[in-house]
């Protein structure tokens, strides 16, 4: 039996009209198909735990709507089993609205799952704290905790499709959990089958970041062309109970699956490729070895695991300061002498007017905006020819007026600057920060709560 | 005579914290030994030096003709901490492209 699984989102910015092409080709399917949406970055989660402190009714995923109206009905309709973390701070405001977008399509009848369990926020004293590798920040010296979410497993969401869920809406799960959960329960893999979990697993990295295994991500013209950029198709992964699996995408759409693109996603935020630990299993990709057996069809295979993990990855995230970024543009002749003096000029007003431990940087864009360190200029870098240039601040302090007062003195370039300085904008926030512990499993206990339907039982 | 290693080989950068990951791979299958001589940890090291990188790691990937490069503290703080705009460094497998490199023989 195969069990095949898309992802119809792999980041809370991405397309939304994304969805139904999937469906399309999940319903012509004639096996047990689910489909996953991505939503929640390291940081989305905590910036939704903000919105839900000013509304008790928000902190969910803004987009949901967007993402699941296109889809939703079918999905119901076909036993297509929807599973996502667009939850994110609030799960049951989630719920809620996904309720009333079933009800509004003749739905009234939906059973829905929220997962609940990751948010740790109110036992930060409880619980066994240990300093995830190279995390130097204590614990107990964070102030200003906003967030704090263990990443759970895919046991509970085994559990929510066992009792019936066809919506399984959860704050912070591992991301490939979403998918090895609907892979678990179809094929009735044991929790200690590690090669199979192992197998499960990778296919949801592999789909997790939606089109950067289709072509998204990708293209480099010339080199690595993708066709379709505009329609790029989302990932399906059909897997085997063995565990073999092939990621494809929707006939019809644009971008590619090719053994590159499988590849480059394989690796993707990994570092040790023996050891990618998840809350399920620990996987080993030495020895995958991935194969083009059609158009758009790549095998992967070769997949081992290890035991899960006895501790779990939190996520901390705190309030830390102030940000603030101005810019300022040159253009024309002399532009880059016109440039590194408003540098210069503006390093002397700093000096001069901030205190000693405000952080900054420069950047002049249009020669280098990205690949320069904070301090060291790479030399390469250096392009006194370059006509079009935009110097860029960024500031940060702990004190909100002082970063204020630094990015004021670039807003001033208008009339003690070099000549013929425009464009300027200038930016502040606070900055969310985040930092990450490990706490031993047994204090972790996620819940299934069913809401509708008539639910399995 | 030097070329650019983005005419050998393709690669995708991600973040965790202040470590950058970088996965590579050579186009032509017959290059994976050639790119292990060139990308070295301490070359690596070297082209990312103005970074602030205090360590690099290379795991090997010989049935994917690739490898995954570790580098410690590659991103001045990451997407937490950077004033970079690209905080997350996703940009830098760029850099790495341009890394200058020997032609291979073959």
């Amino acid at each position: 039996m195969t069990v095949v699984v898309g992802c119809g989102a792999g980041f809370s910015g991405d397309r939304t009209d994304a969805a139904r092409p999937l469906v399309d080709a999940l319903m012509s399917y004639d096996a047990p198909r689910a489909l996953m949406f991505e939503t929640l970055g390291e940081r989305t989660l905590a910036a939704a735990q903000l919105r839900r402190i000013k509304d008790p009714d928000s902190g969910d995923e803004p987009l949901l709507e967007e993402f699941l109206s296109p889809v939703l009905s079918d999905c119901l309709a076909n036993h297509i089993t929807i599973l996502g973390n667009f939850g994110a701070a609030n799960p049951d405001a989630a719920c809620r609205r996904i309720q009333q977008l079933a009800k509004r399509l003749g739905h009234s009848q939906a059973c829905l799952a929220t997962i609940q369990g990751d948010d740790v926020r109110d036992r930060l004293h409880a619980l066994d704290w240990q300093a995830w590798e190279g995390e130097k920040r204590s614990i107990s010296a964070l102030e200003q905790v906003v967030a704090a979410n263990v990443y759970l497993g895919a046991d509970a969401l085994i559990e929510a499709m066992t009792q019936g869920a066809q919506v399984v809406i959860t704050g912070r799960v591992a991301d490939p959990s979403l998918a090895l959960a609907p892979l678990c329960y179809y094929h009735n893999w044991a929790r200690d089958d590690w090669h199979s979990l192992a197998a499960g697993a990778l296919a949801g990295h592999l789909i997790e970041c939606g089109t950067q295994v289709t072509g998204g991500y990708f293209a480099d013209p010339g080199v690595k062309e993708v066709p379709g950029m505009a329609s790029l198709g989302y990932p399906l992964v059909e897997v085997e109970r063995n565990g073999r699996l092939i990621v494809t995408k929707p006939a019809g759409t644009g971008g590619l699956v090719t053994e590159q693109t499988v590849k480059e996603q394989l690796l993707y935020e990994i570092h040790n490729p023996s050891a990618y630990i998840t809350p399920d299993v620990v996987i080993n990709l030495e020895h995958v070895r991935i194969k083009q057996l059609a158009k758009d069809r790549v095998e992967v295979t070769g997949v081992r695991g290890k035991p899960a993990p006895d501790r779990l990855k939190t996520t901390v995230s705190f309030l830390d300061g102030y940000q603030g970024e101005a810019e300022i543009s040159y253009a024309g002749p002399n532009a880059f002498a016109r440039a590194s003096l408003a540098r210069e000029t503006l390093r002397q007003r700093l000096a001069l007017r901030c205190p000693a431990n405000l952080r900054t940087r420069f950047d002049l864009i249009g020669i280098s905006s990205v690949f320069d360190g904070d301090s060291q200029l790479a030399a390469r870098t250096i392009e006194e020819a370059a006509s079009d240039i935009r110097l860029r601040l960024a500031v940060e302090h702990a004190d909100k007026s002082v970063v204020e007062l630094a990015t004021q003195e670039l807003l001033a370039l208008y009339c003690c600057g070099p000549a013929g300085g425009g464009g300027v904008r200038r930016h502040h926030t606070q900055r969310l920060k985040t930092a990450s512990y490990l706490v031993p499993r047994q204090q972790v206990a996620p819940t299934v709560t069913l809401h509708g339907g008539e639910g399995n039982e | 005579m030097s070329e650019l290693l983005h005419r050998y080989a393709h690669a995708r950068a991600g973040d965790k914290g202040d470590r950058l990951s970088l996965g590579v791979f050579v186009y032509q299958d017959a290059h994976y030994s050639w790119l292990v001589e060139q990308l070295s940890e301490s070359s690596v090291a070297a082209l990312f030096e103005h970074r602030g990188v205090s360590h690099v790691t290379r795991y090997l990937l010989p049935h994917l003709n690739g490898m995954n490069l570790v580098l410690d503290n590659a991103l001045q703080g990451g997407v937490n901490g950077a004033l970079n705009l690209d905080g997350h460094g996703k940009t830098l497998s760029a850099l790495l492209l341009s890394m200058k490199v020997t032609p291979p023989q073959i």
